[in-house]
Parts: C-alpha cells; sequence; structure tokens
C-alpha cells in the first residue's frame, strides 16, 4: 500500500518518528509505486477495475475516507481492511482479536454499518466512508458511548473496547439497544474475555436512556 | 493468504465469462471466503467481486417475495415484507451468526458458505471435503457437533446455514444464471450430501450464478417458529435447529412445513413429519409423534448420540412455539 498524497498521516500531522524502518519501507515504495505507475493507468484503473487492470497491476488503486479523511490508495487485493487501518495507515485503535471473525475487537463502521474490519477486504471498501474508534470523540470531547464506558467500568484490560464501543454505537443505532437481553443478543458477537459484559450492558443502556445522538 | 487477482466487473454477462477461467470464485459479502482464505482452506487464483450488480432489492412478486442474491442477512431479516410475510425467515437470519456479520453476509453467500467441520478447518488433517481421498477425520475422531441424517463413510459434516433452514421449510426457489440464460430450483434440491464426492457441497455449477430466491406466498406466518439450539445462547453453530410452519384452521392442522438444521450436509426437510401432522389435531400429542417419525432413519456417531434426543425434543418444542401453544 502506498499513499499518494507523500505519505502524510490522515490529519495531516507528520509521520511518527518512533518507528523510521516503517517509515522508510513506506516512502520507498511509495517512491517506486509513483514511478512505476503512469498516472493515466492509475485513473483508468480507479474508474474500472477489470480484467486488464488486474492482469497488470500486482496493486489496484483504492479510493476510501476513513474518519472524514479521503484516501487514494494502491494496495494489494489481499490486504483486509483491518491490515490496512493497523499496519498501512497507523490507525491502531482498531485491534486484531482472533482475525477470523469470532471476536469482534475489529470492529468498525462502514457506510453507518458495523462489520468485522478482519473478514472484510480492504478493496471491497472502494468508494465507502469507514468510522473507526479514532473517528468517534470530537476533538477532546469523548463520545457519549466512551463517556459511559469510562463512568460504568466497562473494560478491564481494555482490548476489546474500541470493537465493544463502535458495536455499542451501532447497536444503539440499529434500534436494538431495548432492555438488557436485546443488548446481550445483538453485542454477541463482541468477546470480552475479561467479563465486563454486565458493565457493558449498563453503558449501553444508559446511552439509550439518554437519547442523544450517536 | 496467498496471492489473488481480483476483478469487479458491473455486468452479470461478464462475471459468468469470468467464472469459466479455473481457480476462479465468487466474492459477495466474504465473510466465510476471506476466513477459508486465510486458513489456507480456499485458495483461489482470482476472485470475482460481484457487488457491482444490481441484485440487492427486495421485491413483491406475483404470489410471493424475490430476494435479490446481494441483499444482506441484516437487510432480509428487518425488511417489513420478510417480517410480516415470513417471519420465519426473519427469525431464522437474527439466529445466524452475529450482528456484525449479518451485516457483511449476503443471500447468495449465505448459500455458498462451505459445509464444513474442524477437520475441513485443519489443514494438517484429512478431509475429503478438503481433499478428495484423503479420508474423513471426524469418522472417528471428535464428531459431535456432526451428522445423523444423510451422511456417507466419506463425509459427516452438517450444513451451518440457519437462514437455509427456513428457505427450504418455505418452499423456496433459487434463481440460477448461466451462459445458456436463467434456470429455477427448488431450495430444498440447491444443497447436495456428501456420497462419493463430499467437495461438492451444492448443485451450482463452476460458471453459474446465484441472482436471487423466490418464497412463495403461504398461510404460515401467524404460526410459525425457529428454534436453535446451540452452546452458549448467541453466536454459536446450531447443534440442533428447526424451523416450524404451521397452517391452523380451529385447531385442526391444515399443513405443515418443518426442517431441521446441524444435523445433515444440508438442510433437512422432514416431508414424513409434515405429512403426517395434516389432519391432525394441534396439540402435543401430535407433534410428539410427527417428531418420532421426524427421527426414522438417524445414527449417531461417537460423540453425538445426544442429537437423537435433542432433535425430536426440539421438534415438539419448535411445533408447540409456532402453534401458540405457550
Amino acid at each position: 500500500m502506498e499513499e499518494l498524497n507523500n505519505g502524510a498521516l490522515p490529519d495531516g500531522q507528520e509521520q511518527p518518528a518512533g518507528n523510521p524502518r516503517r517509515n522508510f519501507l513506506k516512502q520507498s515504495t511509495l517512491l517506486t509505486a509513483v514511478a512505476l505507475t503512469p498516472g493515466v493507468a492509475v485513473k483508468a484503473a480507479e474508474n474500472h477495475v477489470d480484467e486488464q487492470v488486474a492482469a497488470v497491476f500486482e496493486k489496484l488503486p483504492l479510493n476510501i475516507e476513513i474518519n472524514g479523511t479521503k484516501h487514494n490508495l494502491l494496495i494489494e487485493p489481499r490486504v483486509t481492511l483491518l491490515d490496512l487501518l493497523r499496519e498501512q495507515l497507523d490507525l491502531t485503535g482498531t485491534k486484531k482479536g482472533c482475525d477470523y471473525g469470532q471476536c469482534g475487537a475489529c470492529t468498525v463502521h462502514v457506510d453507518g454499518h458495523r462489520v468485522n474490519s478482519c473478514l472484510t477486504l480492504a478493496m471491497m471498501v472502494d468508494g465507502k466512508k469507514v468510522t473507526t474508534i479514532e473517528g468517534l470523540a470530537k476533538g477532546d470531547e469523548l463520545h457519549p458511548m466512551q463517556e459511559a464506558f469510562i463512568k460504568h467500568d466497562g473494560f478491564q484490560c481494555g482490548y476489546c473496547t474500541p470493537g465493544q464501543i463502535m458495536s455499542a454505537v451501532a447497536c444503539v443505532r440499529e434500534g436494538h439497544a431495548n432492555s438488557e437481553m436485546e443488548i446481550r443478543e445483538y453485542m454477541s458477537g463482541n468477546i470480552c474475555r475479561c467479563g465486563a459484559y454486565p458493565n457493558i450492558v449498563n453503558a449501553i443502556l444508559e446511552v439509550k436512556a439518554g437519547g442523544q445522538q450517536v | 493468504m496467498k496471492q489473488f487477482q481480483y476483478i469487479r466487473p458491473s455486468t452479470q454477462q461478464s462475471v459468468i465469462a469470468a467464472l469459466s477461467q479455473p481457480g476462479t470464485k465468487i466474492i459477495a459479502g466474504g465473510s466465510n471466503l476471506v476466513d477459508l482464505m486465510k486458513h489456507g482452506v480456499m485458495t483461489p487464483d482470482k476472485l470475482v467481486d460481484i457487488n457491482k450488480l444490481p441484485l440487492r432489492t427486495i421485491t413483491p412478486i406475483k404470489n410471493g417475495l424475490h430476494i435479490g442474491a446481494l441483499a444482506l442477512n441484516s437487510q432480509v431479516a428487518e425488511d417489513k415484507q420478510v417480517m410480516e410475510k415470513f417471519p420465519l425467515l426473519s427469525q431464522a437470519l437474527n439466529a445466524g451468526a452475529s450482528a456484525q456479520l449479518r451485516n457483511m453476509a449476503t443471500v447468495g453467500g449465505n448459500m455458498m458458505q462451505r459445509t464444513r467441520c474442524p477437520y475441513f478447518y485443519d489443514i494438517a488433517l484429512p478431509c475429503n471435503k478438503r481433499n478428495p481421498g484423503s479420508g474423513c477425520g471426524a469418522l472417528e475422531g471428535f464428531n459431535r457437533m456432526h451428522a445423523i441424517f444423510g451422511m456417507s463413510d466419506k463425509c459427516i459434516a452438517v450444513h451451518p446455514s440457519d437462514m437455509a433452514v427456513a428457505m427450504t421449510a418455505l418452499d423456496a426457489t433459487v434463481i440460477i444464471a448461466g451462459k445458456k440464460g436463467e434456470r429455477r430450483l427448488p431450495f430444498g434440491e440447491f444443497h447436495r450430501l456428501p456420497g462419493d464426492t463430499p467437495q461438492l457441497d451444492n448443485n451450482l455449477a463452476k460458471d453459474e450464478l446465484i441472482v436471487a430466491v423466490e418464497i412463495p406466498t403461504n398461510n404460515y406466518a401467524a404460526h410459525s417458529y425457529y428454534l436453535k439450539v446451540r452452546d452458549r445462547a448467541s453466536y454459536a453453530f446450531a447443534l440442533v435447529s428447526v424451523a416450524a410452519a404451521l397452517d391452523i384452521d380451529n385447531g385442526t392442522i391444515r399443513s405443515a412445513r418443518l426442517a431441521m438444521g446441524g444435523v445433515a450436509h444440508k438442510p433437512w426437510r422432514l416431508t414424513a413429519a409434515e405429512k403426517a401432522l395434516v389432519g391432525k389435531p394441534a396439540t402435543a400429542a401430535s407433534f410428539e409423534q410427527a417428531a418420532q417419525l421426524a427421527m426414522q432413519g438417524a445414527k449417531a456417531f461417537k460423540d453425538n448420540a445426544f442429537k437423537l434426543k435433542l432433535a425430536p425434543a426440539t421438534i415438539v418444542e419448535a411445533l408447540t412455539h409456532a402453534a401458540g401453544l405457550v
């Protein structure tokens, strides 16, 4: 994957200095890709991923909007949305738990609907809008569901929490947060091995009862 | 994951043309295929993403409902027409997978998910379905989740879909497009029993595409119930599931539809039990009798003998709920 916009982070910050090797690899592959890919061909490929394009290119163009920032990328078709977020865009809030769709730690919203990003090929999200845990807060103001998880102690180790919160927001939006039983059923795709379930349910019940826009 | 080519055609014809190349697989939601590819169980050379095809709508037709193959499981489960006319289907869909996976999985993809068991998933172990001729690991292995009907000595895996059990009970029809145009297949004939070719889960040809499922209008909406018994309350495959639908007139059963999941290589229709219920009073005694009839020919393995008791009990319970007796 290469950012076609000089490798800048989505929010326009400089690349973090913590991992020079990763940054070097990113920038060098970016240069290679730009050198090897004629702009006209990229434009054509963006418009129509067809047989010719698939045969010629090892990497395909992907247009995706993540937390309000548009990205024009080149990626291998086998890259999952989860790996794109974590390994290539440094959006590591979304967690890799089982990587097989069984634990829900990787839950994100695609066009407003919650999905397992580990079983979603990034290419299949072309042209869509993705929201991750990093996209919920408005600046320093936490999302009501984030506030509720803190208030109700809806986590212990915290690893499943980003997925739980993304799923919880969707659960309320879908209208499936009307009772403890319904919440437990519609949150069953998110496993918490610390067993914070009662507190997670209480957090969701409170947000639902508060009636805020989520 | 092995490298593969990816194409996203915008017409049905180009999808079907692409399928004639060996090593090519369709991808719709990807919730089962990507999982299998990560495990190295399926290793396609090329994926044909069909999400550009206009197959996502649910539309009323004369005498029924037409559901596009790309309609999402969550979309169908929450569709007003489905909830009103075919609540059994809505219940079955909501009993399947998780909210996230139902937002990804399509109707066609749900049908095409592999009939499978842990031996199919572990590429270090023998499995006739994954590697024909290598043997069945489950036959003499740990077979608690496995079939009690219709299995062969080549494969004893079960089809995991809940949706397909309801579709079978509701007499749905599958519409399939191929090079020579469209053909229609009863839903109950779409999936296969393992026989000597367990590598084939269904009767879709390699260069064919599911375009829709149609469900005929019926009188079962007031008396139907999907009951799924599993190891935890939600998000687990069925040990046994039952789709029960009754048309009851003044306490007497006019007609019945019954199918089971978790017991065979395909959704298991209980035709003999359905016939036996016709004309009988909607009572526990009738349901017990039907359940006994349904279990004829069942055979258990080392670890799944409990299904011989669980299955008839689940049939009775589902019918009791469907009849409104609880």
